[in-house]
């Protein structure tokens, strides 16, 4: 079938990286063998749950935490012989924010373009070009204690660039942000892909997944579950997804499914009360279903026809779904 | 976003692989510098450090005099108490430091400066100068406040006294800095460091004379290094030159100072710290 897609430009390699956190009472394996390939100039998207591991590799890349064993490259220096090289290289924009609320906007990009090396003139015409490029020049020369949660975060993201990295790794960059304020970052994202940075970021959100990323990888609880376009990785789950509302009796119905020819898949949400199948065209299978339902005598509560989301690709491979967890 | 396009320019190298220890002095000056604006820009914190030794010198000192010329040390109660004060404040002053390195951790500052090249020692020393340059500036408020109580200037004792607060400074806010790193939270950091400061202020002799002391009292005192300091303070201020605690205070305070710096910027360089 369809192998790994080909990559000719490789900017993030990982090869089984691990990381275990040690307690004195227990030992987390937070990250148990991921193996990565990014492009050059692709926004990668790193689905998952809270806790799936997601950060913690993140913070591995950019040269944070060491991993526990495995290897990896980052814009093209290796990330345990040579992490000055890869700090050099990349910008990572924390999700807990990144500057402090008495400093001014103008003051933390100046520093920051001092502590990759500029020169003291060379960070201030840059410092300016990157508020003008992220629209924060009004605010400049306020703390950022005044900003809007929009604005902290469209610094937080100048501050990651302003050394002109080739790789960004941005963590949630739109969690707690209004809807006006996600769509901007994600123009904000897209702009710099154009311009040639490859973008890693990490998401919790379906559709910030599936509009967003070019590409995308799903984690659970550590381990990388699917990896792909988001089409493709759609495919994957092959046809529609019916869902049908089962009031109790969602064993015997799920039995009755499970035995019709069209149904490729189903599966039984005790919790929900939804009994979940996947079929090759669900117009024509639907009217099938009712059918067969009313004549064994069940009464279902609701129906509905879906394409396929991430939300079902998430849940075809782990057995839950990610809008639940994320509730 | 037009001038970003050179995120395309893979070539460009920005100091890559300057001098280790250039980059360590530049960043320290670009630390420095950033916490000193930063910290002048919210003057309150220096403004409570000046208050409290200026109570005792105004509400405390006068009761002084006659402990101090009972216990024989041969100078009037304010050039005995105010390098005490002094010492007193190098050390209050710089060991509560921690705390604004704790609000910067929760701020994401530290983080974002860790993914950066930048040199690790960098950190804590930037930080450590500042607190060394606001501590010196207290001190010169405190010496001209405590003129008109009587004080005797001796203007090279005084520049030295200022040597050993630098020095004690810099014992105590590396430790300060790499305890709040370890620990990441106030509500653990205050506790630490009251527990530690109070014995050692109150076994330094810096408030009553240890000659008042009984026996045990005297000897705790005697190996608490910042007794070595303050008695060393006392004779430098005095223009006391012959006095043997000099020596032994100040190379005591330094060596403490080396191992304080490198204790603390191994914190600052280990992962995940």
């Amino acid at each position: 079938m369809t192998g790994p897609t080909p990559i000719r430009n490789v900017m993030i390699q990982t090869t089984d990286l691990r990381r275990t956190f040690k307690s004195r009472k227990s030992t987390v394996e937070a990250v148990q063998g991921v193996d990565l390939n990014v492009a050059a100039g692709e926004i990668f998207g790193f689905l998952g749950p809270n806790g799936a591991g997601k950060t913690t590799t993140l913070r591995m890349l950019a040269t944070l935490i060491k991993p526990t064993s495995g290897d990896a490259t980052v814009a093209g220096a290796d990330l345990r012989r040579q992490p000055q090289l890869v700090r050099q290289r990349i910008g990572y924009v924390p999700q807990g924010g990144s500057t402090d609320p008495a400093e001014t906007g103008r003051g933390e990009l100046v520093l920051q373009g001092r502590l990759y090396g500029m020169s003291g003139a060379d960070a201030k015409v840059r410092a300016s070009e990157v508020l003008a490029a992220l629209d924060l020049e009004a605010a400049a020369d306020r703390g950022t204690g005044t900003y809007s949660g929009g604005m902290r975060r469209r610094l937080d993201v100048g501050l990651g660039i302003v050394h002109r990295p080739h790789v960004l790794f941005l963590d949630e960059p739109t969690t707690g942000l209004d809807p006006q304020a996600r769509a901007r970052m994600w123009d904000e994202i897209r702009n710099l892909r154009a311009l040639g940075t490859t973008v890693f970021l990490t998401t919790h959100y379906l559709e910030e997944a599936d509009v967003l990323c070019d590409r995308l990888a799903i984690i659970d609880h550590g381990k990388i579950v699917a990896e792909g376009t988001s089409d493709q990785l759609k495919q994957k789950v092959a046809g529609d997804v019916v869902t049908i509302g089962v009031d109790g009796s969602g064993d015997s119905v799920l039995t009755l499914v499970q035995a019709m020819p069209f149904v490729r898949e189903a599966s039984h949400d005790a919790e929900a009360g939804l009994v979940r199948l996947y079929v090759d065209r669900g117009e024509t299978a639907v009217p099938h279903l009712l059918r067969s339902l009313d004549a064994a005598g069940y009464a279902p509560t609701s129906i509905s026809l879906n394409r396929p989301s991430l939300d079902d690709v998430f849940l075809r491979q782990t057995g839950r779904s990610l809008r639940e967890e994320a509730a | 976003m037009t001038a970003n396009s050179a995120a395309a320019q893979t070539t460009q190298v920005i100091a890559t692989e300057r001098a280790p220890r250039m980059r360590t002095l530049r960043d320290t000056w670009l630390i420095f510098h950033r916490s000193l604006v930063l910290t002048i820009r919210q003057p309150v914190w220096i403004i409570f450090g000046i208050m409290y030794p200026v109570l005792y010198l105004v509400l405390f000192g006068p009761l002084l005099n006659g402990a101090v010329s009972q216990a024989g040390t041969g100078v009037s109660a304010y050039n005995w108490f105010v390098p005490g004060l002094l010492v007193q404040i190098a050390l209050f002053g710089t060991a509560f430091g921690g705390f604004g390195l704790i609000a910067e951790l929760r701020y994401g500052v530290v983080e974002r400066m860790r993914v950066t090249p930048m040199s690790r020692t960098a950190m804590l020393l930037g930080r450590s100068l500042r607190d060394v340059v606001i501590l010196l500036t207290q001190a010169l408020i405190m010496t001209v406040l405590a003129i008109p109580f009587g004080l005797h200037l001796d203007v090279a004792g005084i520049v030295l006294t200022f040597g050993v607060l630098a020095l004690i400074a810099l014992v105590v806010a590396p430790l300060s800095y790499a305890a709040a790193l370890i620990l990441k939270s106030e509500d653990a950091f205050a506790p630490l460091v009251q527990g530690i400061v109070m014995p050692l202020l109150l076994l330094s002799g810096i408030l009553l004379p240890m000659a008042l002391a009984p026996d045990w009292l005297r000897f705790l005192s005697s190996i608490n290094p910042l007794t070595h300091a303050v008695d060393a303070a006392r004779a430098l201020f005095n223009g006391d030159w012959g006095n043997s605690e000099i020596a032994i205070g100040v190379g005591l305070t330094a060596a403490l100072a080396a191992l304080a710096v490198w204790v603390a910027s191994r914190a600052f360089s280990r992962a995940n710290a």
